[in-house]
């Protein structure tokens, strides 16, 4: 009896086993049909065509060709991309903050009628595709005549971002004990300085969420950036690369080394914050 | 009103205020200028005749605007997405969250293709799919599978398939890491019980994970069946709606009125109708889920 279990055991442990083989095969090929295109990228940047055309398919480079990244950063205005995308998404990413701590703690901490239905209204923002806004913004802007300038996008991308902000800030300002907002007041201080002095210091894991998330919707944004945009002096990142492909349709090295230009530092955020920057994605959505 | 909610009143008012300007402003204020302007014959700049509601007749009736094509192939997306991409992002999720050696690094990984740039994902397989020097045309070619190959983005039959493959293959990772959070929600002293008990793997996952994790595949199927409805970017790279017309949606069929032709009371109409459409998909997935309780 008791050799019957315990060859029942293994019997049951190997097929386990196998079983996790194959668990452990498919994930890894799935890993494969994710890293790949970016393993392409990154070899085919430092490749002539001629390697890129069929000589060496998806080997390493044979021959290092660093001056692909020369020529996409000296003729292809990448720096200049760059400094765009970093202007317009930092800019974005304060008034996030700024706004939507600020919407928070009225609507979850100072006491008044609508508040519910306020937050209610705010949260309208995470379904409503940006795409419908495109023409009446497009209009104002080109009124203004600002068009072609960083305002262009910062405030469409903070709007856009807002509701996801105020959502994650919700999360965790409910978490601050009221017993906190009392004591400031029974110690003189108003909603404004029991704001600035209690609550905002205790936000700081909110903000690295919020910037997470507001910094990844700017610089990835294209359709905005691409119809407010001609004038290359304000291009982002998208909107460059568009241009540059569109300059350089023979050559691809220096497309894709602008390609990793683009990509490389958010890659390395991720390969140092991946939890962080997971975390923030999901806080919306399974709050929401 | 004593004075104290005076106070208060200004404070929340003070406090609401760069949100609400930015929202209203921003996002509000423009769908009701949308919804306004779709009532008109427009150019952006002269005149505006009145219409009605003809914008929204010819929207569904005219063959020129296409509106029907390009709702047609977002809902084949959308279609894909629920019942090709999101099962298998709910296998990942499931596979990774019970637990195994190596499911950090998985998981990075899978969730590595959202954060890089629509622009750049596009511009990498435009160089996969790229009929002469491509790499699936050189690889098939490689392999002695020269009949395979295809100007996959040239050729109406093969674009829009070629279109969605790394749509799809975009967000998978996105919809498993929310269904991962939800499997990792499950305590473990329960999986452990129904283990004891004689439960399979797949008994556990079937009877005891996913209906624990039900509220957040409501979340994915409507950001998967919206997120259709909208998607954009990476057609515009690809095709921008060509060949023929052949790869349209809603979005790119909005920016030519605009932006080709002019017409800024159809492309609102147009964007009004992605508004109307997304709330009730949204509103119908909810109301389909909680009938299925």
């Amino acid at each position: 009896m008791a050799n019957f279990t315990v060859k029942e055991k293994e019997a049951h442990s190997s097929k386990i086993n196998t079983r996790n083989v194959v668990l452990y095969v498919i994930l890894t090929l799935w890993a494969i049909v994710n890293l790949f295109p970016v393993y392409w990228m990154f070899t085919f940047s430092l490749k002539t065509n001629e390697e890129i055309f069929g000589k060496n398919l998806i080997g390493l480079p044979w021959d290092w060709k660093w001056s692909n990244y020369a020529s996409a950063w000296h003729t292809g205005n990448m720096p200049r991309y760059f400094i765009n995308s970093v202007i317009v998404s930092v800019s974005a990413i304060v008034l996030v903050i700024f706004a939507s701590m600020m919407a928070t703690y009225a609507i979850t901490r100072l006491k008044w009628k609508f508040s519910a239905q306020m937050n209610a209204f705010f949260m309208l923002g995470l379904t409503i595709p940006i795409h419908a806004s495109i023409v009446p913004v497009f209009i104002t802007l080109r009124n203004m005549g600002i068009l072609n300038s960083h305002f262009s996008l910062i405030f469409p991308y903070a709007a856009f971002s807002l509701s996801m902000g105020i959502l994650i800030c919700t999360g965790f300002m409910v978490e601050i004990p009221k017993d906190l907002d009392e004591a400031a007041y029974i110690d003189g201080c108003g909603p404004f300085r029991t704001f600035g002095v209690v609550i905002v210091p205790l936000m700081k894991p909110a903000l690295a969420t919020i910037s997470i998330y507001t910094f990844l919707q700017c610089w990835n944004e294209l359709m905005f950036a691409n119809v407010f945009i001609s004038d290359s002096k304000f291009k982002t990142l998208p909107v460059g690369i568009q241009a540059l492909s569109g300059q350089y349709t023979t050559e691809w090295g220096p497309i894709g080394a602008a390609l990793v230009i683009a990509t490389f530092p958010m890659l390395i955020v991720y390969v140092f914050m991946s939890g962080k920057i997971q975390e923030s994605f999901v806080a919306g959505a399974v709050k929401g | 009103m004593k004075k104290k909610d005076i106070v208060n009143y200004l404070a929340v008012f003070l406090f609401l205020l760069p949100a609400l300007a930015l929202f209203i402003g921003i996002l509000i204020a423009p769908i009701i200028k949308s919804a306004y302007y779709s009532l008109f014959d427009w150019n952006g700049m002269g005149e505006m005749t009145f219409l009605g509601l003809a914008n929204y007749k010819e929207l569904f009736t005219s063959k020129a605007i296409g509106f029907m094509k390009a709702l047609f192939n977002a809902c084949i997306l959308a279609t894909l997405s629920v019942f090709i991409q999101l099962p298998v992002s709910l296998a990942l999720a499931l596979a990774l969250g019970r637990g195994i050696k190596g499911e950090k690094p998985f998981l990075s990984i899978y969730f590595m293709p959202v954060l890089i740039s629509t622009v750049v994902i596009g511009q990498l397989w435009l160089k996969i799919y790229n009929p002469d020097y491509g790499l699936l045309n050189s690889a098939l070619t490689k392999m002695g599978l020269e009949n395979l190959c295809h100007i996959w983005l040239g050729d109406k039959k093969t674009a829009l398939i070629s279109v969605f493959v790394p749509t799809l293959w975009q967000y998978v990772g996105y919809h498993m890491l929310l269904m991962y959070a939800g499997v990792k929600g499950v305590s473990p002293d329960i999986r452990e019980a129904a283990r004891i008990d004689g439960a399979t793997e797949g008994q556990v996952n079937r009877y005891i994970v996913i209906p624990v994790i039900k509220p957040i595949l409501k979340v994915s199927v409507i950001f998967a069946v919206t997120g259709s409805l909208k998607s954009f970017d990476l057609i515009y790279v690809l095709t921008n709606g060509g060949p023929l017309h052949a790869t349209e949606v809603p979005s790119t069929r909005m920016i030519e009125m605009l932006f080709q032709r002019n017409r800024y009371g159809m492309g609102s109409t147009i964007a009004v109708m992605m508004i109307i459409l997304c709330f009730a998909f949204a509103l119908l997935i909810s109301k389909a889920f909680k009938e299925a309780d």
